[in-house]
């Protein structure tokens, strides 16, 4: 029986992707990515799982597709960087069950270190690429995306934005329909890419983007709304619905399947309007390729070429082009209100390891998790963060040259040491460097919300597995010296890290103490403030934590004195180890409660 | 965050009433509880008949960010992201954040704040300075304006856990949408055995 619900674009993916048989799925998390595995996950009958890194994510949906199983593997826009190599090569090799790769891009950067354009990965690879315009396309598009696989032996790009994976809209879904695994058959020149099997698929590729190119001249994903025929807008994905709600009445292309492009098809519509203008989100990926075709028409003119698109930036632009005639209206400036950026948690163990790292002068090489919120102030003590697992292979770099006079430390999550921190150590210890390599080890995924990974002991599914063991792992890289250390022991850490710096060679230092919000919230006693022995030195107002403020209560010589939230307070004890005066005390320590400020 | 509704008739439904349109912004730190309440206002509206899209950013809402969800309603919506300055209602759980956000209200728009407090800690460096005078601020910046201490009142309710759903109580009065199936929605969507107190609570945002 068909069911209607409002889901997010990743969930219609989910659903859709089991509507549609698909027998194993694979990512690795990133926002706006996640939640496809997570909701498939929850489906019965088939495999779901979290890989290592897209790369491997890929590879094992590869398999799975030559198994002849239907596939789904999903992450966000920069995962697909790491899983190119795969991917430029399996476009050559084609498929066996249908595959479908899932990019979810970040225009704007909500959640993102670049806002790269993930349409240009289609032409790059030459695959099919379709674009869903809201949740109710996510979910078809997914089915239609692995038919077309099928169909054209190619693994077929769904790509995503934020604004699609992260709305909810209605969706109509339908029962599930099963597809049998119809088993791995060998054959040798269409799966082994050595050159003289290869420079055939090249040219079967080839073929095949034509053939491509014939079913989107003719597919109805590709449609035409008419109307005013004194402009037609050319657009795709969620760019369609701000178009759409900017100029009503124009005639509209709609692209679903945007690559390789409709482009006769584009012809003739450009012919039956006055003007063609391209309204597309990021690169001028549809425009040039109208110009490069020797169809005239209009558009990164009128729109930005970064960051997200909306309705009213749309509609500015289509002013400015002179096709709207409704100007847009001027809404009052927003009113200063001072920031509220997000923070490291309440007891979260990265703290006291860049607090001692920014009281010790260092160089700090990051990476990206959680831990990069320490380069806000009041830490600021992330001096480089580029990509997943960069944070080594940086601080080697600068340790090679000598090219700084301070201790030089790499500081990695243990969900991105695996996803691609593990080679950095290799090199480190192959190219017998000097450096400090810390992992973070909260024992999660925490910055995408919590996911498993292979050292947390547990499955996508949260069902028991085996647990990498960091220490192990760093001794058998061949690391110097490795050692755990407590990060709620402040004098302990201090001390490890110090003795770090005058150690030569490869050290690897693991952190004990885990995530605050994931897999469980974590609360232990509270510590309080002894108001009448504080001196007002502001030495705990300066670790960033969310659960110390100002009191509004000042010191004789008028200096803030702090208050600690007893209800936010996970009792990590950080605060209490650095303060100078000892006057930061767990809340049931006897005898100088009464002496407490509230 | 998958809502279900048991009626498919609804789309038929709207192509022929033609459904007033309404853009509803709901504001709030990371963590007070604003994706759920967009979350129950999508199903009331769905399940009234309306085509609706939600949409928000929230990659950063547990770390006690900024967060902000969109929700629209109309007989057809296209974009899920509200024109600026084209909110028919705003809804702020937090003051401060009311502040941040009222350009986004039209003219004549409706501006519901929570007279709640929550400090961001930067301001631990005085350079940043809360906003203490947010509500006087806010005065004649709305057409029309409701303060309201929906932690005061649910805890005159017994509980202060039921803010959220006072909050609810006074956003429903700003839309014309048959209080049945809010009341309906509340009862499915809160914790077992809370169904009564958050009825209560919600006729509580209704009426102060
Ligand atoms: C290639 C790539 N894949 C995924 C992401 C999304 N992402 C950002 S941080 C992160 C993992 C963080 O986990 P961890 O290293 O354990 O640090 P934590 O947040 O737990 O402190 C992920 C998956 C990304 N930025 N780049």
């Amino acid at each position: 029986m068909n069911q209607r619900l409002l889901l997010s674009g990743d969930e219609a993916i989910a659903h859709g992707a089991k509507a549609a048989g698909v027998r194993f799925a694979a990512a690795y998390p990133g926002t706006p990515s996640t939640e496809i595995m997570e909701t498939f996950a929850r489906f019965p009958g088939s495999h779901a799982q979290w890989s290592p890194n897209e790369k491997v994510a890929f590879e094992v949906g590869i398999g799975a597709s030559l198994a002849g199983a239907r596939t789904l593997v999903c992450m966000k826009h920069v995962g697909v960087n790491v899983a190119a190599d795969p991917l430029m090569t399996f476009a050559y090799t084609g498929v066996k069950g249908g595959f479908v790769l899932v990019s979810a891009d970040d225009p704007e950067m909500h959640s993102s270190q670049n806002e790269q354009d993930n349409r240009t990965w289609a032409k790059f690879a030459k695959i099919p690429m379709l674009e869903p315009s809201d949740s109710q396309e996510c979910y078809d598009f997914t089915g239609l995306a692995l038919d077309l696989s099928e169909q054209f032996d190619a693994p077929v790009l769904l790509r995503i934005t934020t604004r699609i994976a992260h709305s909810l809209t209605p969706v109509e879904v339908r029962e599930w329909t099963e597809v049998p695994v119809t088993g791995f058959t060998p054959d040798i020149p269409k799966y082994v890419m050595m050159p003289n099997w290869a420079r055939p698929r090249h040219q079967a590729v080839l073929q095949r983007l034509e053939a491509l190119r014939q079913y989107s001249e003719t597919t109805p994903l590709n449609r035409i709304e008419w109307g005013d025929r004194q402009v037609g807008i050319v657009t795709s994905g969620i760019s369609y619905q701000h178009a759409r709600e900017a100029l009503p009445g124009a005639s509209i292309f709609k692209l679903g399947f945007s690559y390789p492009l409709p482009l006769e098809k584009l012809r003739e519509f450009a012919s039956q309007v006055e003007r063609v203008i391209v309204v597309e989100e990021l690169e001028p990926f549809i425009e040039e390729a109208l110009k490069a075709h020797g169809i005239a028409c209009e558009g990164k003119k009128y729109f930005p070429v970064y960051g997200e698109l909306n309705p009213t930036l749309a509609a500015r632009g289509l002013v400015q082009a002179g096709v709207r005639s409704e100007p847009v209206a001027e809404t009052p400036a927003p009113v200063e209100v001072l920031p509220r950026p997000p923070v490291l948690c309440a007891g979260c163990g990265h703290r006291s390891i860049f607090y001692a790292l920014r009281r010790m002068g260092a160089h700090v090489f990051g990476d990206i998790g959680c831990y990069t919120l320490s380069a806000l102030p009041p830490l600021e003590t992330v001096h480089a963060c580029i990509c997943m697992g960069a944070s080594i292979g940086m601080a080697v770099g600068v340790s090679q040259t000598q090219g700084s006079k301070r201790p030089v430390f790499a500081v990695i999550g243990d969900s991105t040491f695996l996803h691609s921190g593990i080679t950095g150590v290799l090199d480190a210890v192959y190219n017998q460097a000097n450096v400090t390599i810390i992992i973070l080890d909260n024992h999660i995924t925490a910055m995408t919300g919590g996911q498993a990974h292979p050292a947390t002991g547990m499955t996508l599914q949260g069902k028991p597995t085996k647990s990498v063991d960091f220490v192990a792992l760093a001794k058998v890289l061949g690391a110097d010296h490795v050692e755990t250390i407590d990060p709620y022991d402040f004098n302990a850490t201090w001390e490890t890290l110090k003795a770090s710096v005058a150690r030569p060679g490869v050290n690897v230092l693991v952190t004990t103490r885990p995530c605050m919000l994931f897999p469980r919230k974590v609360k232990q006693e509270p510590y309080i403030i002894v108001a009448g022995d504080c001196n007002g030195c502001g030495v705990c107002l300066k670790i960033g934590c969310p659960a110390i403020a100002r009191s509004g209560e000042v010191t004789d010589k008028n200096l803030a004195i702090p208050v600690i939230d007893t209800a936010a307070c996970t009792g990590c004890r950080l605060c209490a180890d650095i303060c100078p005066q000892d006057c930061i005390i767990l809340k049931s320590q006897p005898g100088r409660e009464s002496e407490v400020k509230a | 965050m998958t809502l279900a509704t048991e009626n498919p008739a609804p789309r038929a439904a709207a192509a022929v009433l033609q459904l007033k349109s309404m853009n509803i912004l709901i504001v709030g730190v990371g963590g007070q509880g604003v994706l759920l309440a967009s979350a129950i206002l999508s199903e009331v509206a769905l399940l009234a008949g309306y085509d609706v899209k939600k949409s928000e950013v929230h990659g950063m809402s547990q770390r006690g960010g900024v967060v902000s969800s969109h929700v629209r309603l109309g007989t057809v919506v296209h974009s899920p992201v509200i024109p600026n300055g084209a909110a028919d209602v705003i809804l702020a759980f937090e003051k401060a954040e009311a502040l941040r956000w009222v350009h986004e209200l039209k003219a004549g728009g409706f501006l519901i704040v929570n007279d709640q407090k929550l400090v961001p800690p930067i301001a631990v460096d005085p350079k940043y300075v809360y906003p203490d005078d947010a509500l006087e601020l806010l005065q004649g910046r709305a057409e029309r304006l409701r303060v309201l201490n929906a932690a005061a009142i649910a805890r005159k309710l017994g509980n202060e856990r039921l803010a959220n759903t006072v909050l609810l109580g006074a956003l429903s009065t700003g839309l014309d949408i048959d209080l049945d199936l809010w009341r309906q929605v509340i009862s499915r969507r809160v914790p077992k055995g809370t169904a009564e107190a958050n009825l209560k609570a919600f006729e509580a945002g209704r009426n102060q």
